[in-house]
């Protein structure tokens, strides 16, 4: 049943299959393992708690890169209604590395966009492994506009490597399509959530993270560069990802103390692809809860507390 | 198809030289050796191949200024957020060697009389990278054109976001994305000029937006740098990409200008976009 088992996973995992063993055992023998189970049961919590406490960012990162965490078409099943994805940027073509589309989130409209990994390698490469040309970024402001045109808020989500490096997001104009995004992002006059699921790639992240309120999951990151990318230019060693994933401080408590998001949304115990549903729910709150604080915005307030939350950020000596 | 002259092929961006230095300087487009005064005296172009030297912020200031620059913001200061290995000692020695405090030198001056607001970037300055300081200093240069009512002009060169401040770095993006939002909205004209290099997480939230975006020849331009391109595409990127010309032809950059032409280009500008005589 599980695909991918991370290395610090793995004690756990095992642990599991041995109680499933226990259980089976249980059904088909009535034999009096009862005791044994609820043990063993009781060390797989002590454990699971133990290890996914402790976690080092290197660690994070691998759980952020989980290829069986959740992404933007699971979350959807499981708390949008009546979704309609809606393709294209009209210029050129749709980018299938983010989805874009409108649907309700109990009973309420909102315009939903985001980023969409691949989780067969044929879907991964139709997908592009989740990183965006422009025409990606142009459909998401596309979209994003039009929900702000009607009045309708938007939930955003984040989980990309990074906006793709390659000969056609040159000649497209990656960096324009970037920059646009959140320039005019900026002063959409309807609220807009932003949720980090898993990986937050840099500018690719950034150019569908724009909002009023910031989440990030647990075990997601946001980072300027990736781990591999900071090692490979400070120690030209890519290898060395472990100690830069330290040194970028990325994690979702690293950017809380950054004052970067707003909070983070805890997942269920070892991690959003051990419980999707469990996840989808936790963030299901979220968005239901920004949804009633911000029911009855006022557009130039919502702007103008957007734009100084970005003013505001960054650290330096001075004034 | 090899009976024409070759180009010769332009050092990767961290062998070419900022502002040569000493008597003489070969020409980094066609070997040509230049003498140092004269090449000051054509503003870092070559004379023979027309090839543009990486100068800095004290040049552009020279060459596109009327006269001084009034600085702003000379008091806010790069500090070390994340406590990123190296970081402050780096940023020391920099400052030291290029007796400059940052990426980034803004404030106002005039440019054939009208009054500006001026940002001007220093690749020489670790890289023309955007740390925490880069970002405000650009934010507070943009939302001074939106509160004196006056064009703003910025001048580009850099690799992009600072990786030793992390996150924050990324987030400078945001910010002067924002603020160039609300000057769109007061209809403050932004002219961007683009230098070699510039590209990444500059190049993807101000240098490319400019209600009008101006290059010098042969700047290197885009998002990602052609490193990281050809690693992830596995081939060999043809001549000229990345190049202004590139740009141009894609779309992306109104118009290419010689350094020699510059100020006056921007003069024209102005007086068309503040419809003055
Ligand atoms: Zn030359």
């Amino acid at each position: 049943m599980l695909g991918f088992v991370l290395d610090f996973e793995r004690p756990i995992v095992e642990l599991e299959k041995k109680i499933e063993e226990l259980k089976m055992l249980a059904d088909s023998e009535h034999l009096e393992v009862k005791d044994e189970i609820q043990r063993l049961e009781k060390k797989a919590n002590h454990l699971r708690k133990n290890i996914y406490s402790r976690l080092n960012r290197w660690q994070r990162v691998r759980l952020a890169r989980h290829p069986d965490r959740p992404y933007l078409l699971d979350y959807i099943k499981y708390f949008i209604t009546d979704f309609i994805e809606l393709h294209g940027d009209r210029l050129f073509a749709d980018d299938p590395s983010i989805v874009a589309g409108i649907g309700k989130f109990r009973d309420r409209s909102i315009v939903i966009i985001g980023h969409q990994k691949g989780r067969t390698t044929k879907e991964k490469i139709r997908r592009n492994f989740g990183m965006p040309h422009p025409e990606g970024y142009r459909k998401a402001l596309r979209i994003m506009k039009m929900g702000a045109k009607f009045g309708i808020p938007i939930v955003t989500f984040v989980d990309t490597s990074g906006a793709y490096p390659g000969i056609g997001a040159e000649e497209r104009g990656q960096a324009e399509a970037i920059a646009r995004n959140i320039k005019e992002i900026a002063t959409l006059p309807v609220p807009i959530l932003t949720i980090i699921t898993g990986e937050g790639g840099s500018g690719g992240a950034l150019a569908i993270a724009i909002a009023d309120r910031i989440l990030i999951m647990e075990n997601a990151i946001y980072s300027v560069i990736s781990p591999e990318g900071c090692a490979s230019i400070l120690w030209r060693d890519a290898s060395k990802s472990s100690k830069a994933a330290e040194a970028l401080k990325l994690t979702a408590n690293d950017l809380l103390d950054l004052k970067v998001i707003d909070g983070i949304i805890s997942e269920p115990l070892g991690g959003a692809h051990r419980n999707k549903e469990g996840a989808a729910a936790l963030i299901a709150e979220e968005i239901d809860r920004f949804l009633k604080e911000t029911e009855d915005f006022d557009a130039n307030e919502l702007v103008r507390e957007r734009l100084n939350k970005f003013y505001k950020m960054g650290i330096f000596n001075g004034n | 198809m090899k009976w024409f002259r070759r180009k010769r092929k332009l050092k990767p961006p961290e062998e070419r030289k900022i502002v040569p230095d000493g008597l003489w300087q070969k020409c980094e487009g066609c070997g040509e050796i230049l003498y140092r005064k004269e090449l000051e005296r054509d503003l870092f172009v070559c004379k023979k191949c027309g090839y543009h030297f990486r100068i800095g912020s004290k040049e552009y200031i020279k060459i596109l200024l009327d006269g001084e620059l009034k600085e702003q913001d000379t008091t806010i200061t790069t500090t070390d957020p994340l406590h990123f290995d190296g970081y402050v000692k780096q940023i020391k020695e920099t400052q030291e060697k290029k007796g400059l405090k940052e990426a980034v030198v803004t404030g106002e001056g005039e440019i054939g009389g009208f009054e500006v607001e001026f940002a001007v970037m220093d690749f020489g300055f670790r890289g023309g990278s955007m740390g925490s300081v880069v970002g405000e200093k650009v934010k507070r240069a943009i939302l001074r054109a939106i509160e004196k009512k006056i064009p703003l002009v910025i001048v580009s060169s850099s690799g992009g976001a600072r990786m030793q401040e992390g996150i924050l770095s990324l987030m400078q993006m945001a910010k002067t994305g924002s603020a160039l939002a609300e000057l769109e909205k007061a209809r403050i004209p932004y002219i961007s000029i683009l230098t070699d290099p510039t590209t990444a997480g500059v190049m993807a939230s101000y240098s490319s937006i400019g209600d009008i975006v101006i290059s010098e020849p042969g700047a290197l331009l885009g998002f990602a740098g052609p490193r990281v391109i050809e690693q992830t595409i596995k081939q060999k990127l043809p001549e000229g990409f990345q190049r202004a010309k590139f740009l141009l032809e894609h779309g992306f950059v109104d118009t290419i200008v010689d350094r020699k032409e510059l100020r006056d280009t921007v003069i024209t500008i102005l007086r068309f976009l503040l419809q003055k005589k």
